[in-house]
């Protein structure tokens, strides 16, 4: 008990120091910049430690009540503050335990990189972790916005690690532009949220009351601000690009953990900071949501660089997790606790789900890219036969994030729906009519997504390889299986124990909507509600399936036989085959292309019918861009250019603007 | 709660025993409508034997993915048609699956299937598990839209209960189950690859597309395939009953009731069969891209069936 008291005074002193531990990390690989084989197997290896750390000290602050610090550094009149809640908590162990498993895979995938740059991505890399983790801690805006920025930059300077390639500079340049257009955004919403007394402790913003215009002006910033971080569309445009530069292992973090400290902020915002809500908030939020899901799965469908098509899958995960949020916050102005806590409970797993199954994926693509030297899955497939460690354990991912159970990501997805069953009651008759259709706009998207993930795995790892110069892929190596083993086992233990996970959850939910998921189930049936309107218990279902399975196999084998011939494949007879006759990865696209090809701008090279050398390409982009971003930049290229007017070079013509301006300003200091 | 376990292994039994007769007798339905001799009644059954004891003929590249998809495949579609109550409502095992988890199982056999299409890397698989995958992101939503509906009604997402209150509650007409009806009609005829969207027997490959996924199969992995092909269409064809025309169906612990339920289903089974081999002789099957179009309606009937429960029923 006295160990229990002991850690509840020294919680946050603790995390802290995992933050320092980080940070002493980052710096000593600048310091360690000529030992290589110091750098990939002591600075990164220590640092997955670090993130088991911060994971345990969220497991325990979970639990524990919270406490608060201050940190003797920042302005002088606002000191840092840190605080460590349930919700900070939550996050803390999904950063941790996710950049566990990514590190670890890091330690393997930088091995064959360069000692100088790999201490420039060791610094940024440790800087970025501590970044994300003090976000999580951050108790005053002042140090909300300076640990933001870290985060930002940190994560600028990784995706630009090969900025010798003008495509990753400029995927780098729309990053910073969009994470600084969101962070002007959250700036003002902070503004909003002191309510010119000038006091920026979070502290004084829980307990300030504020008029329901400035509450939603502040909402409406936050939406924006995090939206821009999270991926929202239309502020999305920076995922698709910034993702693929990046190296695997920091795509990972930065979709699997990034994004969800915008997920963290919305929450603290709107959950914590602000003392009312309003009902449109969370109809505005749950459109937006729908919107993202639908356009990011859409869109995955029709990529071809397999980097690309996870970046736009994050879009659609995002989408689901904010349309959850908009859901909660729905019931919560309804009245609605114990529906609140249920969706809000689906959102919290499914953003540490999304955490585990995105970067698998994505340190998944980071072996194929080892192996190949190839994002494009147009020129890669058959891999299975070749690094089976990797095929396996991206199956495992992938059959995740299609929401198949008895996977994690049928977890989270059957509580959401389960969310949207148990509506009918709402006082405004109006959103009787919207929940139906956004129930069908959740079920269109998993739908798809599982289309997705059978482009993703079959054009990567299935068929014939599409280049011969790929049966000398290697295998990943240990450190780089070992990452992707924790974060496959992640998924698996994340869908089997969900009855457990919820418990987990429960002081989040608690803390933030006031009431918590009771599971009337026992430890294996999950039933959010009572059990007789609806359970599910995976691993009695996994157990039933096994023993069918073992039992048929058995059967078949002891009854009739397993003799096995092999031949050449069949295919109908066609004499012609070749790796070329597989679906390419427009090709699996296509349908998606045909039904949807509304929402994009489609550009198409077909060669014609007597071409001795047929060339085909096609590019299917995103409306928004054109529509939204071009204008935009249009008109920003336009004003600098009448500004530019003034500028003549000549001192004449500077000395009276200076000259001017000061007889202006004369005028109006002597009023 | 030994009965019951009996019960529901009785059940489960009897899906994977009696759901090639079912094929059999779609099958000899179509053939008397469309003016042929009919094979007879237990051709499924024979055909699986054959298929069994044939040595098994795989293409060199294969990999493990592609031997070991058609004993999920089975294992799935054993688990779903034992969630679904076919002649009693006592089925132990249900807690641990509702609809939405149904609705999964469904989708995990199907992307085995698909993947495992894509495994030789031949065009003619590539294709179908492109298709399939096609059909199935309209007709899934759509299926769930169905269950919503119904789950609306009986306040819950469990079968046996959606059963008891469909069918052994005070009598109710619900229009929103009108809709449903046809959503789910439309969505088991796409999904078990039946005209207008697939046809089970073509031999033109670009028209198929569950055929396509199933060419490089042969002997007991295709037995298994085809084997888990019936036990789908049984499985869909008791949820329509459960759904739809639950009259019958044995009550909790009412064991007495469970001879007149059995005819009850074979009946019900019987009518079903003979409808569905009537409408696929009657219709066309439709290009592709028109498939999207049926699922596309199946989709919004079924989520205008769940505005309707909301606008009407609540």
């Amino acid at each position: 008990m006295s160990v229990l008291a002991d850690l509840d005074a020294h919680i946050l002193d603790l995390a802290w120091a995992g933050v320092l531990y980080w940070l002493a990390l980052g710096f000593s690989a600048l310091l360690l910049q000529r030992w290589r084989g110091a750098l990939v197997h002591l600075v990164f290896p220590l640092s997955a430690l670090g993130g088991l750390f911060i994971a345990a000290v969220g497991v325990a602050g979970l639990v524990l009540p919270a406490s608060a610090m201050v940190l003797p550094i920042g302005l002088p009149d606002l000191p840092f503050h840190l605080r460590l809640d349930a919700l900070s908590a939550f996050f803390l162990v999904l950063l941790g335990s996710a950049a566990f498993g990514i590190t670890v895979y890091a330690a393997g995938y930088f091995h064959s990189m360069k000692a100088g740059p790999l201490a420039l991505v060791g610094l940024w890399y440790h800087l970025f972790l501590a970044g994300m983790a003090t976000v999580m801690l951050a108790d005053d805006a002042y140090a909300f916005m300076v640990a933001w920025e870290v985060m930002a930059l940190s994560s600028y300077f990784l995706v630009t690690t090969d900025h010798d390639v003008p495509e990753i500079r400029r995927a780098g340049f729309l990053y910073l532009l969009v994470a600084h257009v969101g962070a002007v955004s959250l700036l003002l919403t902070f503004g909003v949220l002191q309510g010119g007394h000038g006091a920026y402790t979070f502290d004084y913003m829980r307990h300030s009351e504020i008029t329901p215009f400035w509450a939603s002006a502040a909402y409406l910033l936050a939406l924006f601000g995090f939206g821009a971080k999270a991926g929202l569309v239309p502020l999305h445009v920076w995922l698709p690009e910034a993702h693929p530069a990046a190296p695997s292992p920091v795509s990972a973090l930065m979709s699997g953990v990034m994004l969800k400290t915008a997920v963290y902020g919305l929450l603290r915002v709107t959950f914590d900071l602000l003392d009312l809500r309003i009902g449109w908030w969370g109809t505005l939020t749950l459109a937006l949501g729908l919107v993202t899901a639908l356009y990011g799965v859409i869109f995955a469908a029709v990529q071809s660089d397999m980097k690309r098509l996870l970046a736009w899958s994050s879009i659609e995960n995002i989408g689901i997790l904010i349309a959850a949020f908009g859901l909660t916050l729905i019931f919560y102005t309804e009245g609605k606790g114990a529906l609140a806590a249920l969706s809000l409970t689906a959102m919290l797993y499914h953003a540490i789900n999304h955490a585990f199954f995105k970067s698998l994926l994505f340190i998944g693509t980071g072996s194929v890219l080892h192996a190949t030297g190839e994002r494009r899955m147009g020129r890669l497939g058959g891999l299975i036969r070749f690094m089976p460690w990797t095929a396996w354990l991206t199956l495992i991912g992938a059959l995740a994030i299609a929401g198949l159970p008895p996977l994690n990501g049928f977890v989270s997805e059957w509580l959401l729906l389960q969310a949207f069953l148990l509506t009918p009651g709402l006082t405004q008759p109006y959103l009787n009519m919207v929940i139906p259709v956004a129930a069908a706009s959740v079920a269109l998207a998993a739908a798809l997504a599982a289309y997705v993930m059978v482009k993703y795995f079959g054009v990567i790892f299935l068929g014939r390889p599409r280049d011969p110069a790929l049966e000398h892929a290697r295998e990943a190596n240990w450190p780089e299986r070992l990452g992707m083993l924790w974060l496959a086992a992640g998924c698996v233990a994340l869908g089997l124990f969900p009855a457990q996970v919820i418990a987990w959850i429960a002081p989040v939910v608690r803390q933030l909507t006031g009431q918590a998921l009771a599971n009337d189930g026992n430890w294996l049936l999950l039933a959010p509600l009572a059990a007789e309107r609806a359970s599910y218990a995976p691993l009695i279902f996994l157990a039933v399936v096994l023993v069918v399975l073992l039992f048929t196999f058995i059967w078949v084998r002891r009854v009739y036989h397993g003799r096995v011939r092999h031949a050449d494949p069949w295919d109908c007879g066609y004499p012609e085959q070749n790796a070329r006759t597989q679906d390419s990865a427009e090709g699996f696209g296509q349908p998606i292309r045909h039904i949807f090809v509304s929402f994009m701008r489609v550009e198409r090279e077909t060669p014609d019918p007597f071409d001795r050398h047929p060339h085909y390409r096609g590019d299917s982009r995103d409306k928004l861009w054109l529509l939204l971003y071009k204008p935009i930049a249009d008109l920003v290229g336009w004003l600098s250019a009448q500004a530019g007017r003034l500028q003549h070079g000549r001192i004449q013509w500077y000395l009276t603007y200076s000259f001017v301006t000061l007889i202006v300003l004369l005028v109006f200091v002597s009023r | 709660m030994v009965t019951g376990i009996l019960l529901q292994i009785v059940q489960t039994l009897i899906a994977i025993l009696l759901a090639p007769l079912l094929m059999g007798w779609v099958n000899q339905c179509r053939a008397w409508l469309q003016g042929r001799t009919a094979p007879p009644l237990t051709q499924p059954y024979r055909t699986l034997r054959k298929l069994f004891h044939k040595d098994a003929v795989i293409a060199g590249n294969a990999s493990p993915l592609f031997r070991f998809a058609p004993y999920v495949i089975f294992s799935c579609m054993v688990l779903a048609a034992g969630l679904v109550p076919t002649i009693a409502n006592d089925l132990p095992f249900s807690p641990a699956a509702d609809v939405i988890a149904l609705v999964g199982i469904l989708a995990l056999a199907r992307v085995f299937l698909a993947l495992a299409a894509m495994d030789i890397g031949t065009s003619f698989g590539t294709l179908g598990a492109r298709r399939e995958m096609l059909v199935s992101f309209l007709a899934e939503p759509a299926l769930l839209m169905v269950f919503f509906t119904a789950s609306l009604i009986s306040q819950s997402t469990e079968l046996p209960h959606i059963v008891e209150t469909l069918a052994q509650k005070e009598f109710a007409i619900y229009p929103s189950l009108a809709f449903a009806a046809v959503a789910f009609w439309m969505i088991s005829v796409a999904e078990n690859a039946r005209i207008p969207v697939d046809n089970p027997t073509t031999h033109l490959e670009l028209t198929m597309i569950h055929e396509a996924m199933v060419l490089e199969y042969s002997a007991r992995h295709l037995a298994l395939i085809e084997w888990a092909v019936a036990l789908k269409l049984f499985t869909y064809s008791v949820l329509g009953i459960a759904l739809f025309l639950p009259w019958g169906i044995a009550p909790r612990g009412d064991v007495a009731a469970l001879p007149l339920a059995l005819a009850a289903m074979v009946a019900k089974l019987a009518a079903g069969g003979a409808a569905l081999s009537f409408m696929e002789t009657i219709s066309a099957k439709v290009r592709l891209f028109r498939a999207p179009e049926f699922l596309g309606t199946a989709f919004l009937l079924a989520v205008l069936g769940m505005l309707t429960h909301f606008l009407l029923e609540v």
